[in-house]
């Protein structure tokens, strides 16, 4: 399968897979007019099977949302079809506005102007807890 | 600077047993504390029913001399127009020197306590904190036992929903050579957040059991919780799980002759009034020591914020 390359964007690579489609949702790619080709099950030397985005548009895209998903995932920035930049993933401390809190009693719920926040509460097992309700990321 | 008061673990075990030392002193000269909060105002912002922690907190705020504005339930107030809680608390700020809030949404207070320019006390975010009534079970606790270690602590009931006793695991895990026995059914369990969180997290032991009777002999603390009809979205769940655990004279006949007995109360039927007159029976002393320890917190935030 080929997808060109392109001149001036973004690709995230090394994307476990199965998760690109996520991320390109949490990334709201979805949301915008630009050019994203999602490549699944890519086969990968290093992980068996990955999955990768590639924007076409050297945009800002949020590295917290992608280390949230995938802290293993790579973010290429290519200009003049050159590889110019290649950022590591960090798990981010705080994600705002990326995930919404799934507890019906959280004041989030009801209150619409809030910003969802979650706080980084456990490293080594990527658990994220909402900042109002202690309410568990997916839970 | 301004501090709020959202969970027990806001307050490290040091300001605790300052908390309790203040306590302990108000309890022994009220005099010297009928004063000190002269021309202060608490303003109550209780937007879920509640009858103990309301009076209780107007009542301390009395007894140290200052004054209570109150809003009494949500229908009346602008929150039933609408109005967001950190408007709210931005607002009621204007008029108040201190907040105590209750609120059925949890992380309410949170918000609160964000917005308000004045300390905002948590006196309830639906299942999820409730730190006064802990300072109200710790100060019980020491008054009864006279100290927070070596204790076997037994809890019994909604171990699920019910936030007193989470904040009691989380506030007793951090001291020493304290055992828990978790005494409840099978659907009530203590969530795993909150195991993860003290008790595995601080290497106290503890137990699991539907059968408070065996465990009965070893305990020396039994906090009781009642099984709380307003945190179930299923009717049918509350009626199968509500008479669980009835405490009788009868199953305290195995007990120690100097267990404490806690409940954070309202009480609907899990402790028999038989047992009222036992000893053991320190659940309407909590009460008593949860007016105290909200003076003592009350002064301690005034203090920090620079009112007082």
């Amino acid at each position: 399968m080929n997808i060109d390359s392109i001149q001036n964007g973004v690709v995230i690579d090394h994307i476990r897979a199965g998760q690109g489609m996520r991320l390109y949702h949490l990334l709201k790619l979805d949301e915008t007019e630009l050019s994203v080709a999602i490549i699944r099950n890519v086969v990968s030397q290093k992980m068996g099977k990955k999955d990768i985005i590639k924007i076409d548009a050297d945009i800002p895209v949020n590295l917290d949302v992608i280390a949230y998903v995938d802290p293993d995932a790579t973010v290429n920035i290519i200009r003049n079809g050159e590889l110019v930049e290649k950022r590591q993933m960090e798990l981010p401390l705080e994600l705002h506005d990326v995930l919404t809190c799934k507890n019906p009693r959280c004041i989030t719920s009801t209150e619409q102007e809030l910003h969802h926040i979650f706080r980084l509460s456990d490293r080594n097992e990527k658990v994220y807890r909402c900042i109002y309700c202690e309410t568990k990321a997916g839970g | 600077m301004k501090r709020s008061v959202i969970d027990i673990l806001d307050l490290s075990a040091q300001e605790l047993e300052e908390l309790i030392a203040t306590a302990e002193d108000i309890i022994a000269n009220p005099d010297k504390y009928a004063h000190v909060c002269d021309r202060k105002k608490l303003a109550t912002l209780f937007f879920e029913p509640s009858t103990r922690t309301r009076m209780s907190f107007e009542a301390a705020m009395y007894e140290l001399g200052g004054h209570v504005i109150s809003v009494s339930s949500a229908m009346s107030s602008s929150a039933a127009k609408g109005e967001s809680v950190a408007d709210t608390a931005k607002t009621v700020s204007c008029y108040a020197d201190i907040i105590a809030m209750r609120h059925p949404k949890e992380g309410a207070a949170y918000v609160a306590a964000t917005n308000a320019t004045v300390p905002v006390i948590n006196a309830g975010d639906g299942g999820h904190c409730h730190p006064t009534q802990t300072l109200a079970d710790l100060l019980t606790i020491w008054r009864e036992k006279r100290r927070f270690s070596g204790l076997t602590i037994g809890v019994c009931g909604d171990l699920k929903f019910g936030r007193t006793v989470h904040s009691l695991i989380n506030a007793m895990s951090r001291y020493p050579d304290n055992n828990f026995v978790l005494i409840s059914p099978e659907e009530l369990k203590v969530p795993s957040y909150v195991k993860k969180g003290s008790l595995k997290k601080f290497n106290i032991p503890y137990t699991q059991t539907t059968d408070l009777e065996a465990a009965m002999p070893q305990l020396d603390i039994l906090y009781m919780t009642r099984i709380q009809r307003e945190r179930f979205f299923n009717e049918e769940d509350y009626l199968r799980l509500k008479d669980s655990y009835i405490l009788t004279p009868d199953k305290l006949k195995t007990a120690k002759p100097d267990l404490a007995i806690l409940h954070p109360l309202p009480r609907v039927n899990e402790i028999s009034v038989a047992i009222d007159d036992d000893p053991r029976a320190c659940y309407f002393k909590q009460v008593l020591n949860g007016k105290y320890m909200r003076m003592a917190l009350i002064l301690k935030l005034l203090k920090e914020a620079g009112t007082l």
